[in-house]
């Protein structure tokens, strides 16, 4: 193996909890295998990264509203199925407290702790109203497709989730 | 029939992926090079999931055995 760190980005397009799950999963275990990490987060995705309440972003008309149906925050995330109006994500962490799986923010916190890097969208932040500060301070950069571009050729795993 | 000794213990039961992974990388971390750790689990994902992560960190994979439902799997750092 060379001395040359392995390197692995992800797009997490995706607003749901399961697809949150599925990053977070492949995430940590490549960074915990010695792999330099880091996730795009766009469009739904930004949701995973809303600190929740207020958002201090100016907004239009339309992205206000926007914003009121399109809350966030990692802990209020659906699912791709079986949702039922928000109680399925809650059997679904039940489920997982009951089998010991790792959280959602358990994953995240382990992420940060092995410095996987987060990059938000800015193009998806503007369109929406999202702010900087409406979201974790975890985010990295704020930054678009040429800078995940510049971080994927030189990368040996790259996905979209 | 294994004649490992380990200098380290880490009890994965009841746990899945990713974690027994992420807390072996942890554990190996402070340990010292040529040492041995025994992973106990009880996810059989552990006995193709180990052998990776070795290959990938350039940890040496040891080798494994299976009681029943419980898996030990042994890891030497490198």
């Amino acid at each position: 193996m060379s001395d040359e760190k392995p390197k692995m980005t992800l797009i997490l397009f995706s607003g749901e909890l399961d697809k949150a799950l599925a990053c977070f999963t492949l995430a940590t275990t490549a960074a915990a295998s010695g792999f330099e990490v880091t996730i795009f987060f766009t469009f739904w995705g930004l949701n995973v990264l809303k600190k929740g309440g207020i958002s201090a972003g100016k907004k239009n008309f339309l992205q206000k509203m926007f914003a009121f149906l399109n809350k966030g925050t990692s802990s209020k995330l659906p699912l791709t199925k079986f949702n039922f109006a928000g109680a399925g994500p809650e059997m679904m962490k039940m489920l997982m407290k009951q089998k010991k799986m790792a959280s959602l923010p358990q994953m995240m916190k382990a992420a940060r702790e092995m410095k996987v890097k987060y990059i938000a969208c800015t193009t998806s932040c503007g369109i929406m109203g999202v702010d900087r500060t409406d979201l974790i301070d975890d985010v990295a950069e704020m930054a678009g497709a040429a800078s995940y571009l510049a971080e994927a050729k030189n990368a040996n795993v790259n996905l979209f989730i | 029939m294994f004649n490992i000794k380990p200098d380290k213990e880490l009890d994965c039961l009841g746990l899945y992926c990713p974690v027994p992974i992420m807390k072996t990388a942890e554990i190996i971390k402070e340990m010292k090079s040529g040492e041995i750790l025994e992973v106990i689990a009880d996810d059989e994902g552990i006995l193709k999931d180990m052998p990776a992560w070795a290959k990938m960190t350039g940890n040496e994979m040891l080798g494994s055995q299976t009681e029943g439902d419980i898996h030990k799997v042994y890891v030497k750092k490198k």
